[in-house]
Formats: structure tokens, C-alpha cells, sequence
């Protein structure tokens, strides 16, 4: 029986690639396992990020989903005129996700989310052919967001809350292709800071149409990171007036863009669900991530962006196949928001076909393991970055990317 | 049941960790690139400083990382070629020990001084590498700096012992393999599958950059006579060249040859201007006024009694204009030493003045000033004699000016030499570098590469290294792209060049 099982779960896997940009899609193993949709779709305490307003129908006094995800993500680079390559050795992410909602009466619910929607980690070997664009970056924000939601009618429901983020990063780049110090050391900057933070708000409504068939609509705003005062340490410079480059403190934004989310479910054949989201992210607010030092001397660093706003079309299916055992599985197309000759090496992301599955196990009335799985897959892409300069001169950097990832999950959920 | 999922979620880790995305076709795999029929899993390049990496005046580690053998080697990799072996330096300072006491100079680098102005300087420090400590070869990079063509034949030149008496080499002498080991020798018993070889440059250029003051040896065949100045017989350049070239294809090796480049693409002899020295009216009035003499009666006196040409009369002539652009005074050694007669009879000069007169000229537009005459020009060197300025007052000696005459005989030599280096590799199949035109490309209007232009301007060029001889990092990146250029073209292979602007050009630093 449960051989069976796991081959329909596979089964059930239709399509193909991973979050644009920065966006890191793991907010939930459930609706992850049925390709990160979840707008319109009520199950548990995951709506506290999908769509707020359908936590007021979740039919447990308290609901409680924690898990994590395991982000084994791999970039490989080769340039083929001249032979250059890498791969980067990135650590495994292990973003975490918290969520709880509480029925104060049958027409208001309230709620509490952490997640980690952006973030970032690669890591490049240390001076490899793109080292003057980025060595290594980890890039992390956790959203805390405390929720309400409100039934007006049987067909209608709104919900929404304010968000509280904390990021953090840190970066390292060479300062250029060439500079060292007098043992050939390169050069090199780290910018790191922490507890970054800003708020922001979320707000999303739910249409029940009849029994069976809900849309679901949610606006997450767009946050502004403003590190000040942030760290820059200047590594293997040499000692002369010519390069002044002296650690200091620098300022720098880091935009998460607003995202919206419209979708349905549909609920057939008792045991079937199908869901749809359309999620369009406003990525056109990353135009530039630069750093302005303290230091008068040290030339501040621009580097151009030029993000386009992004879509992802979501298809997730689940089927309660016993009453032990719910499968899912979905698909997503991740359309990158990365134009042409702005392709940069610490976030080389082009459009990507992604395939989830996963199952959640019922063990008793009141707890429920959750496990989900992504792979996410990139076409061979030959790319470049075309914005970095040397004494005014435009030096691109070109080469071809391969990249995937595969995230495994596991999540508990409990009910009371 | 959890402990399952507990399993189960591990080896999913451990298996998606090793999971890596491929390419289509990995520029890694066997066959991406091709070694034509060439093989080159044993490389050994043979040369002088231009192959050992040297820069900045000296000889260091990270120039031997950027010499142009191992930058084509690395390159090479992607085609079969083996491990690339260097004689490392023991540090980036570059000067050298021989038993305690150093004989060699530490690298230049660029340093800002208290007035705001970059200049080249020596780089503080006392120098780790003592040439008494033996390294343990073979190794795959056989560049000598220092060495002349008949060196890399000569028996003993890594002899330590003939170190100090300037009969061997300090260099090959840490890594000859015997006291009376030859350079090619050595570079034979490797067995290599491919060679460079690109020697030459110093049977003409201590001349050149001594201003010309060795002799020119053609017509001399026996090199042992031969001052370290001096220019090699182009015959006893054929001769030990095409004896090199043989035992290095003994064994069936292939390779590629190299040319010798004109001295006038270095800015050693293209960055001090001929003509600054900046003079007002009546400075410039008043030197006219005390060589008037010199221009208006003794040359045209020793012209009457048939001691010098009229072409030498008129080449002597000193005239200054109240300008920025006159042109310094010097002695020239080709010119006819008329001093001993100015002390007689009926000139009757006190000896100071003969002495001055002996074979003075004025610099003109096609001679070469050398870029270490940039600290002595316009200096004082008597504190007590504002009045005794070199070039305006005291001559500009000879070292410091490689005169028209003395370029026509280093490119006489070097034309010679660059037939015969083209003969050969013609006749024996061997693919051929034409660095003779590539670098007067370099000097005149440059190169354009990803990150600009490369040319032969002294410390902003990019191709030059604080000696204005020697090339930088970026320099050599340059000369191995065009080594695999012509490797490529011969040898139907299909080695991937490197972005030259990925490679450093000068140091800066403060001591």
C-alpha cells in the first residue's frame, strides 16, 4: 500500500525551476509540495503568509506548522574562450518557518507568522574569474507578522497584518580584476550588517464562490533595508595614497519588492484539490545596489541592477488518498526578473521550471508530519553582466550558468 | 516512523549535495579543447628574464606566477599539458644573497613621495634568496635573466663558485643541476614534448640600455672575449641558436620560437624626451654666448685643417633658445676626441675646458635618452655649484644616450638574429612569434583589450613594469596570447587564450 502511494506522489509531479531574484519560495511544506500555491487554499496555520483572510475558516481552535527546508542550490560557471570555470560551494540554507493562528470566534481569527521570503547564500571560490563581481554573499531577512482575519459574510473574508523585518548581510567582492597586495593577494571588501530592519504590511481577501471554489488575492508591500553605518573591511590593499582604501562604515538599500498574489482552488471528487496562483513580483524598485562609504576617499560602489518585475505561475494538486495519508505535487514557472546584460553572478538566476511533491502524515487527531521536496530547474544559459567598468572603460563579464537546486522539507503541524 | 523521515531526509542531503549541475559540454572534459598534433604533456620553456617572469628590476614570486611559460601552461591544462614546475624566489622582494651579502636589487615599486608625486623605488626589505641554497629540479620554467645566447650553451654558468667574478649566472645557479651543467642541457634531460625558446634579447640589449657603451662584437666569433655590454656576432648568434634548436628537437619535440623586439618599443629608451630642458632668454643668451666660440671658430678651424668632416662640425653645433624644449649637452664616444688638441697650439684651452669640448655635442631628435638619465638630467651634482647643471652645463655622458648611430647597430644585430630565429623555425616546422611586430604595436597607439588599451607608456601603459623594460603581469598575458596564437595556427590546436586584463600591471606601495 504505501509503495503504491509514494509511486503516485511521483505521479503526480507534472512540470519544471525557483524563485527570481533573491525570493526565496519556501514558506510552507504543504503549499510548497503543491507548487508554492496556497492564496486560495485553506488547510492550516500556512495562510498566515499565503492569504491571511482564510485562516478565519480553518476549522482547529489553534493550529501550529513549524519545518524548515534544506536549499542544497549548485552554480556552475565556464567561460569557453578562455577556459575559465567554477563552481560554487555554497552552504546548505536551512530556511525556517513558524506559523499559529487561534479562532477567538467563528468570524475572527487571529495569527502569527516568521518566514523567510528573500534571501540569498552563495559562495564562489575566493578569486575565481568573477571574484571583482562577488566571492560570497549571504543575504537574509525574517519576517515577523502578527495577523488578524475577518469573516464578513459566508462568501467574504479579509485579513492582513503589519510586518516587522530583520536582515541581515554580508558580502565580499575583489575591489577590482588586478589589485593586490605586495604577496599578490587580492584585494577585497567585505560590507556586512546586521539587524537591519524596517516594516512593512500585508493585506489579502477571500471569495468563496460556492462550497468548492475559492479565490484568493494578497498583497505583501514592498521594504526597504536601509543599512547604516554598516562595516566595510578592505583586505590585502596596498600601503599607498593611490588606493585609499581603509576599512569604514558604509550605507547601502536593499529593496524587498512588494509581491501580489491572485489564485483559486478548487475542491472535486471529495478528495481532490486543485489550486492556481499568479504571483507578479515588483522587482522594478532594484535598480541599483549601492554602496556609499564613509570615507570621502574610497570611491563608493555602484552596481547596476536594473531588475523588471517578475511573474510565477503556480499549479499545485492535492488528493487525501486515506486518512493517514495526503499526497501533493505541483509545478511552477519562475520567470527571472534579471534583463539581459545584467545577468550577475551572485544571483544568476534565469527563468526556471520547478516540480514539488510531498505528503503529510496524520498521526492522531492532532499531529501531522509535513513533507515536501523542490527541485528546480535552469536551461544552460550564456549570460553576462555588462555594468562593471574600469577607468571608464566597460568590461563585461561573460560566461554560461548552469544552475539547480533541489530543497527537501519537513514541517509538524498541530491542531487542537 | 520518524526516525524513517529522520534517515531518509539525511541521505536525501547527502545525495543532493553531490548533485551538481553539468553543462552541455564542460569546458573541463577531454576533447573541448584540442592539442591539434601537439602534445604537451612536458613543457619546458627556455629563455632569459622575459621567460622567468623577471619585473620591476628584479626577479620575485608572484612576477614567476605571471611569467608568460606558466600563464600558457595553465592554458595548456585544458589540453593534456602536465604539471608546470618553476625555480621559485623565496619571497616577493626580488634581491638576491650570495652567502649573506646581497648582489642583486629588490623590486621597484610605485611610490607616492612627499611631494604627491609617484615614482618608481627600490622596495625595502632584506632579500631571502640566497643563490647558495640549491633548489631541487628539474623544472619545467628554464628562463635565466641575464642570459646572452652562447649562455644558455656554456658549460659552468650555473657554477656558484664563478658567481662573484661575473663568469656565471646567479640565477641558473640556484637550479643548475651540476656545476658544469649547460641551461639547454638541462632543459634536454626533461625529455619535453613542446618547448619554448626565446633568447636573444640581451646579445642586444646591454648594449642599448648601457647608451651604447660596449662594443659591437660582429666580426669577433669567440663570445668568451665578449664584454657584458657588448652586441653578439649575429654568426655566433646562428650558430648556438640552431645548436639550441636541435637538441631541443632531438627527441622529437615540438615547439614554437620567438623574436627579438626592436629597444625602441620599451620605455626605457622612449620616456625621457629628448628635448626639456626649459631655459629662459637669458640663461639660453648667455650659454650661446660662451659656446659661440666652440661653434664659430674651433669646428670650423678643425674642419680647415682636415681633423673632423664638416658633417661632424654641423652635428657639434650647441645652440639654446629660450624655450621648453632644448636639447641637453652630452659626450658622444663615436665622435673624434678633439681635446688633446684644443690644449694646443692655436687654440690653447685650459685642459677643464678641452676636457668639456673633447666630444661634446647636443642630444638631437632621433637619439634615446635611457629612463635612468630622468634623475640626472637638470641636476646639480656639485651642492656648491648651482651653476654646474648636467645636460645644460655639464654633459649628459655617454651611458645615458643611445645615440642614432648606436641604435642603426643594435638593429642591424637584432635583424640578423630575427632572420635567423625565423629560418629555423620555417625549416623545422615550428610555429614562430613575431614579438618584433606585436610589441611596436604595443608601442605605437597600443593594443585594445576588455579593459581598455595596452600600450608601452611608462607606469600608466599597462604593458611595462617599473623598469621600462620588462613586461607587467598583463604584458606577459599578452605575449602568451600571442605564443598560443601562433601554437594554434601551427599545431591545428585549439588552446583557449586568457583576458589580459585579468592580469596586474605595477605595484603600488609605500616602503
Amino acid at each position: 500500500m504505501k509503495k503504491v502511494l509514494v509511486l503516485a506522489a511521483f505521479a503526480l509531479v507534472t512540470a519544471v525551476t525557483y524563485a527570481g531574484g533573491y525570493r526565496v519560495s519556501l514558506q510552507g511544506n504543504k503549499a510548497l509540495a503543491m507548487g508554492h500555491t496556497g492564496v486560495a487554499v485553506v488547510n492550516s496555520s500556512e495562510s498566515v503568509f499565503f492569504n491571511p483572510a482564510g485562516l478565519v475558516y480553518l476549522e482547529d481552535k489553534i493550529s501550529i506548522s513549524v519545518g524548515v527546508h534544506g536549499v542544497f542550490s549548485n552554480i556552475a560557471y565556464q567561460d569557453a574562450e578562455t577556459g575559465a570555470n567554477a563552481r560554487t560551494d555554497s552552504p546548505v540554507g536551512t530556511p525556517l518557518y513558524l506559523y499559529a493562528s487561534y479562532q477567538a470566534t467563528d468570524w475572527l481569527a487571529f495569527g502569527l507568522g516568521v518566514y523567510t521570503p528573500y534571501g540569498s547564500s552563495v559562495e564562489y571560490e575566493d578569486d575565481w574569474a568573477g571574484s571583482h563581481l562577488v566571492n560570497n554573499i549571504d543575504l537574509q531577512a525574517i519576517y515577523i507578522q502578527p495577523t488578524v482575519s475577518f469573516k464578513i459574510n459566508d462568501k467574504l473574508s479579509v485579513g492582513g497584518g503589519p510586518i516587522y523585518v530583520t536582515g541581515s548581510v554580508n558580502f565580499n567582492r575583489n575591489l577590482n580584476r588586478t589589485l593586490t597586495d605586495l604577496d599578490g593577494n587580492r584585494a577585497n571588501v567585505t560590507v556586512d550588517a546586521s539587524g537591519v530592519s524596517n516594516w512593512g504590511w500585508v493585506a489579502s481577501a477571500m471569495v468563496n464562490l460556492t462550497d468548492d471554489l475559492h479565490i484568493g488575492a494578497t498583497y505583501r508591500s514592498e521594504i526597504i533595508l536601509d543599512a547604516e553605518d554598516g562595516d566595510a573591511d578592505f583586505e590585502n590593499v596596498p600601503n599607498s595614497p593611490l588606493t585609499p582604501f581603509a576599512d569604514t562604515k558604509f550605507d547601502a538599500s536593499l529593496p524587498l519588492p512588494a509581491e501580489m498574489t491572485v489564485g483559486m482552488s478548487y475542491d472535486f471528487c471529495e478528495k481532490w484539490t486543485f489550486a492556481f496562483d499568479f504571483n507578479r513580483t515588483f522587482w522594478d524598485v532594484y535598480e541599483s545596489l549601492d554602496i556609499d562609504f564613509a570615507n570621502p576617499e574610497t570611491p563608493d560602489s555602484k552596481n547596476a541592477r536594473n531588475y523588471k518585475n517578475a511573474s510565477i505561475y503556480r499549479f499545485g494538486m492535492q488528493y487525501e488518498a486515506t486518512k493517514m495519508f495526503t499526497l501533493r505535487a505541483g509545478y511552477y514557472f519562475d520567470e527571472t526578473p534579471v534583463r539581459d546584460g545584467y545577468f550577475a553572478p551572485e544571483t544568476p538566476r534565469n527563468d526556471s521550471s520547478n516540480f514539488t511533491a510531498g505528503l503529510t502524515v496524520n498521526l492522531g487527531e492532532h499531529l501531522q508530519i509535513d513533507a515536501s521536496f523542490l527541485y528546480s530547474h535552469f536551461k544552460e544559459v550564456d549570460a553576462s553582466y555588462n555594468y562593471y567598468s574600469e577607468n571608464g572603460v566597460s568590461v563585461p563579464f561573460r560566461g554560461t550558468y548552469k544552475t539547480n537546486a533541489f530543497v527537501p522539507g519537513l514541517g509538524l503541524t498541530y491542531k487542537l | 516512523m520518524k526516525n524513517i523521515y529522520k534517515y531518509t531526509f539525511a541521505i536525501l542531503a547527502i545525495g543532493f549535495a553531490s548533485c551538481e549541475p553539468e553543462f552541455e559540454n564542460p569546458v573541463t572534459d577531454d576533447g573541448f579543447y584540442s592539442s591539434g598534433t601537439a602534445d604537451f604533456s612536458k613543457y619546458v620553456s627556455v629563455g632569459n628574464s622575459l621567460t622567468a617572469g623577471y619585473a620591476d628590476g628584479a626577479l620575485y614570486i608572484t612576477g614567476q606566477n605571471n611569467s608568460y611559460p606558466n600563464i600558457m601552461a595553465q592554458q595548456f591544462d585544458f589540453v593534456g599539458g602536465g604539471d608546470f614546475t618553476q625555480p621559485l624566489m623565496n619571497d616577493n622582494l626580488g634581491g638576491l644573497l650570495l652567502g649573506g651579502s646581497q648582489i642583486a636589487e629588490n623590486r621597484y615599486v610605485l611610490a607616492v613621495g612627499s611631494n604627491g608625486n609617484p615614482s618608481p623605488v627600490r622596495l625595502d626589505g632584506t632579500p631571502t634568496t640566497d643563490i647558495t641554497n640549491k633548489l631541487a629540479g628539474p623544472f619545467n620554467n628554464m628562463g635565466v635573466p641575464g642570459a646572452k645566447s652562447f649562455h644558455l650553451v656554456a658549460p659552468g654558468y650555473g657554477n656558484v663558485a664563478g658567481v662573484a667574478a661575473g663568469a656565471a649566472n646567479p640565477y641558473f645557479a640556484r637550479f643548475a643541476s651540476s656545476e658544469s651543467a649547460t641551461v639547454i642541457g638541462d632543459a634536454v634531460a626533461q625529455n619535453p614534448t613542446f618547448f619554448s625558446l626565446w633568447i636573444g634579447n640581451n646579445d642586444i640589449l646591454g648594449y642599448a640600455t648601457s647608451g651604447g657603451s660596449g662594443v659591437d662584437q660582429t666580426g669577433n666569433f669567440d663570445p668568451s672575449s665578449y664584454g657584458p655590454n657588448d652586441i653578439t656576432d649575429p654568426n655566433v648568434f646562428a650558430s648556438v641558436y640552431s645548436q639550441q634548436v636541435d637538441a631541443l628537437t632531438a627527441g622529437g619535440a615540438k615547439g614554437v620560437l620567438v623574436n627579438i623586439p626592436e629597444v625602441t618599443s620599451i620605455p626605457y629608451f622612449t620616456t625621457v624626451p629628448t628635448n626639456a630642458i626649459p631655459l629662459n632668454a637669458a640663461t639660453a643668451a648667455q650659454l650661446n654666448a660662451q659656446f659661440a666660440a666652440y661653434n664659430n671658430q674651433i669646428l670650423p678651424g678643425l674642419v680647415g685643417i682636415g681633423v673632423i668632416t664638416p658633417e661632424e662640425a654641423a652635428l657639434r653645433q650647441i645652440n639654446f633658445s629660450a624655450s621648453l624644449n632644448n636639447y641637453p649637452i652630452m659626450t658622444d664616444d663615436d665622435l673624434t676626441d678633439i681635446s688633446s688638441i684644443l690644449l694646443g697650439a692655436p687654440f690653447n684651452l685650459p685642459p677643464d675646458l678641452a676636457t668639456l669640448l673633447g666630444q661634446l655635442r647636443q642630444v638631437k631628435s632621433d637619439d634615446l635618452i635611457v629612463l635612468t638619465a630622468s634623475s640626472v638630467l637638470g641636476s646639480t651634482p656639485d651642492p656648491n655649484n648651482p651653476l654646474g647643471i648636467i645636460g645644460v652645463t655639464i654633459p649628459l655622458t655617454d651611458e645615458f644616450v643611445l645615440a642614432s648611430t648606436e641604435q642603426a647597430r643594435v638593429t642591424a644585430a637584432s635583424t640578423a638574429y630575427n632572420a635567423t630565429i625565423q629560418a629555423l623555425a620555417g625549416a623545422k616546422g615550428l610555429a614562430f612569434v613575431d614579438a618584433k611586430t606585436a610589441l611596436s604595436r604595443v608601442a605605437n597607439g597600443g593594443v585594445g583589450y576588455d579593459g581598455g588599451v595596452l600600450t608601452s607608456q611608462f607606469v600608466t601603459g599597462g604593458a611595462f613594469s617599473l623598469d621600462g623594460v620588462h613586461p607587467t603581469p598583463r604584458g606577459y598575458a599578452y605575449t602568451a596570447n600571442l605564443i598560443i596564437t601562433a601554437i594554434n595556427d601551427t599545431y591545428n590546436a585549439t588552446i583557449p587564450k586568457v583576458h589580459i586584463g585579468n592580469y596586474g600591471t605595477i605595484t603600488v606601495t609605500n616602503n
